[in-house]
C-alpha cells in the first residue's frame, strides 16, 4: 500500500469503530444505568443496586404486558410459520400463472408503512361494527411478520434440491409423507429462523401495536411507550435490560443450538 | 381422461396451499386499503361520527390548507437529512466489513443484525440517556465542571434525526455492504496495476459499482424515516411532529376518520412509490441473500 491508502484505511477503522460505538453506547447505558441505586433514572452513578428488577416483578401491569406479548408472539409465530411453509412450498415447487402477482403481493405488508397498515386495519375492524379485541391485535401481527416468513422459507427451499423428493415419491412415498419425512428436515433452519422472526417482530412491534390493542391492554413495547409519558424512571431500564436479554438472548442460543445440530447430524 | 384430472388436481395445488396466506393479505391489507379509501370520501361530523357518501372535502382540503403541506415538506426535508447522514456515517463501515481481512469479521455482522433483535423502542429511549438532562453528556460536563446548567439537547429536531439514524443504520450499512460484496476484486488490482493510487482505483472503480447498494440504503431510509411516528413522539419536542404524527393524532386524538384515512393514503401513495422502487431496484431477496451469508 502507498501513503495515501494506508492513511484512507486507518480514517476507515476509525469510523467503523465510532459508528459501532454510536450504534451500541445508548443500548449499553440503558443497561448499566438499570443497575444504578439512584431512584432517577438516569446518570450519574450512584451505586449498585437490583431494587428496580425486583419492583419490576411485583408491577402487575408490566407482568400483565409481558403474558401478553408472549402469548401474541408465540401465536404468530405458528400462525406465520405454517402459512409460510405453505406459500412458500406453492411458490418454489409449482410454476402457475400469476406467480409474479402473488409475490408482490406478498411483500406487500413489507412496502407499506406501518402507520398505514395500522389505520387501515383497525378502520377495517371498526367498519364491520368490532371493538379492537385480542384477535385483531393477533390479526396484525400475523400480517406483518408473514412476509418474511415466507422470504426465508422460500430462500432455503429453492436451495433444496428437488431430486430428493422425487426420489422418496418415486419409492411410494404420499406427499404428505415425502413433505414430512425429506422436505420438512431439509428445510428445518429455515424454519426455526421463521419462527424466531415471526416472534420477535410480534414482540417487538409498537407503531402498528398502537393502534390494534384493545383498551386497557398493553403489550409489552406499548407498556414502555407508556411508562415513557411519565418519566425516564429506573424501572423503564430494568424493564429494557430484561427485554434485551430476552430477544438477543434467544436468537443467539437459538443459533447456536441449531448449528450444533447440525454438526451432529454430519 | 384419468391424465387430465391428475393434472386439474396438479394446477390446484399450488393455489391450495397459498390460499391461507392469500386469504390473510387480502383480508388484512388489501380491504383495508379499500375501505380506507372510500373513508376518504365521508363526512366529518364529530369526534368519531361521520356519514357515508361522496364528498371530496377531504382532498380540497389536504389539496388547499398550506398545514398539511407544512407537515409534508418537514417530513420530506428530516427523512432526507437522516438518509443522507446515514449513508455518510454507514459507508465505511460496510467499506471496511467488505474489504478488510480482518478475521473477526463475522463478529462485525453478528453486530449489525443484533439491533434488529432489540426493540426499536428501547433503542429509541436510549438516546434519553445520552442526550437527556442527566445523559451521559450532560453529566460528564457537568462533572468536569465546564458547564453548570445541563444543555438542552433532547426534544428538538437534532435527538429525532440522531434516533432515526440510529435505527436505520443497520439497514444502510448492509444495503452498502452487499453491493460491495459483490464486486469483483480483480477489477480493484487492475486499476492497481495500471497506475491508478488507492483513491483513484476507489473513486473510479469501488464506489460507482457500489451505487446500487448506496442508493438502496438511501431510499430504505428515507422511506422508514418518513413513516414513522414513534421516534418523534419519544424524542422530539412540540413542534417536532411528522406526518406519521398527524396521522396518529388525526385517528386517535380527534377520531377523525375520514381525514385520517386522507392523509393515510397520501402517505401509502408518496412512499409505497419508493418502496416499489426499492424493492425493484435492489431486491428484498439479495438483502436476505446478504443476511443469511
Amino acid at each position: 500500500m502507498r501513503g495515501d491508502g494506508v492513511w484512507g484505511w486507518r480514517a476507515v477503522q476509525l469510523v467503523t469503530v465510532l459508528v459501532y460505538v454510536f450504534m451500541f453506547a445508548p443500548i449499553l447505558a440503558v443497561i448499566i444505568l438499570s443497575f444504578n441505586a439512584s431512584r432517577f433514572g438516569g446518570f450519574p452513578l450512584t451505586g449498585f443496586s437490583l431494587q428496580w428488577y425486583g419492583r419490576l416483578m411485583e408491577n402487575d401491569a408490566v407482568v400483565r404486558a409481558f403474558t401478553t406479548s408472549l402469548w401474541i408472539g408465540t401465536l404468530t409465530a405458528i400462525i406465520c410459520t405454517v402459512l409460510g411453509i405453505m406459500a412458500a412450498l406453492a411458490l418454489v415447487r409449482y410454476e402457475f400463472p400469476g406467480k409474479v402477482w402473488v409475490n408482490s403481493l406478498i411483500v406487500g405488508p413489507v412496502l407499506v408503512p406501518e402507520t398505514v397498515l395500522g389505520v387501515g386495519l383497525l378502520l377495517t375492524n371498526r367498519w364491520i361494527g368490532s371493538k379492537p379485541n385480542f384477535l385483531l391485535l393477533l390479526c396484525g401481527h400475523v400480517l406483518l411478520s408473514l412476509p418474511y416468513v415466507v422470504l426465508i422459507v422460500q430462500a432455503r427451499l429453492i436451495g433444496v434440491k428437488r431430486v430428493y423428493e422425487e426420489a422418496a415419491m418415486s419409492l411410494g412415498a404420499s406427499r404428505l409423507q415425502t413433505f414430512r419425512e425429506i422436505t420438512l428436515p431439509l428445510i428445518m433452519p429455515a424454519v426455526f429462523a421463521g419462527l424466531l422472526l415471526a416472534f420477535t417482530i410480534s414482540f417487538d412491534n409498537v407503531t402498528a401495536s398502537v393502534f390494534w390493542r384493545p383498551a386497557g391492554v398493553e403489550t409489552m413495547p406499548t407498556q414502555i411507550l407508556s411508562m415513557l409519558k411519565v418519566s425516564i424512571s429506573p424501572e423503564v431500564n430494568a424493564l429494557g435490560t430484561l427485554m434485551i436479554l430476552v430477544t438477543v438472548g434467544v436468537p443467539l442460543i437459538g443459533g447456536i443450538t441449531s448449528r450444533l445440530m447440525m454438526q451432529r447430524r454430519r | 381422461m384419468a391424465a387430465s384430472l391428475l393434472t386439474a388436481a396438479e394446477q390446484r395445488r399450488p393455489w391450495l396451499l397459498l390460499s391461507p396466506t392469500l386469504l390473510a393479505l387480502v383480508a388484512l391489507m388489501i380491504v383495508p386499503i379499500i375501505v380506507m379509501f372510500s373513508y376518504t370520501f365521508y363526512t366529518f361530523q364529530t369526534a368519531g361520527v361521520e356519514t357515508p357518501g361522496f364528498n371530496t372535502g377531504n382532498w380540497a382540503e389536504f389539496f388547499s390548507d398550506s398545514y398539511y403541506h407544512r407537515f409534508l415538506w418537514k417530513t420530506f426535508r428530516i427523512s432526507a437529512i437522516t438518509a443522507i447522514l446515514c449513508a455518510l456515517m454507514g459507508y465505511p463501515p460496510a467499506y471496511f466489513i467488505a474489504m478488510s481481512g480482518f478475521r473477526h469479521k463475522w463478529l462485525l455482522l453478528l453486530l449489525l443484525i443484533v439491533p434488529f433483535w432489540i426493540s426499536f423502542t428501547i433503542r429509541t429511549f436510549s438516546w434519553i440517556h445520552i442526550l437527556g438532562e442527566q445523559g451521559a453528556i450532560n453529566a460528564t460536563l457537568i462533572g468536569l465542571g465546564i458547564i453548570n446548567e445541563p444543555l438542552p439537547l433532547l426534544y428538538n429536531e437534532g435527538s429525532v434525526i440522531m434516533g432515526m439514524i440510529h435505527f436505520l443504520l443497520p439497514y444502510v450499512i448492509l444495503n452498502i455492504y452487499v453491493s460491495l460484496e459483490g464486486i469483483d476484486r480483480n477489477l480493484i488490482s487492475a486499476a492497481r496495476t495500471l497506475g491508478c493510487t488507492g483513491w483513484q482505483a476507489f473513486r473510479e472503480v469501488t464506489l460507482p459499482l457500489s451505487l446500487p447498494g448506496l442508493g438502496a440504503g438511501l431510499l430504505l431510509s428515507f422511506v422508514l424515516a418518513a413513516g414513522t411516528y414513534v421516534t418523534p413522539q419519544i424524542l422530539g419536542g412540540q413542534g417536532d411532529a411528522l406526518f406519521g404524527n398527524l396521522i396518529f393524532s388525526t385517528i386517535m386524538r380527534e377520531l377523525n376518520w375520514p381525514m385520517g384515512s386522507t392523509l393515510s393514503i397520501v402517505l401509502l401513495v408518496l412512499l409505497g412509490i419508493l418502496a416499489v422502487i426499492y424493492s425493484r431496484y435492489m431486491g428484498l431477496s439479495t438483502i436476505f441473500k446478504g443476511l443469511s451469508r
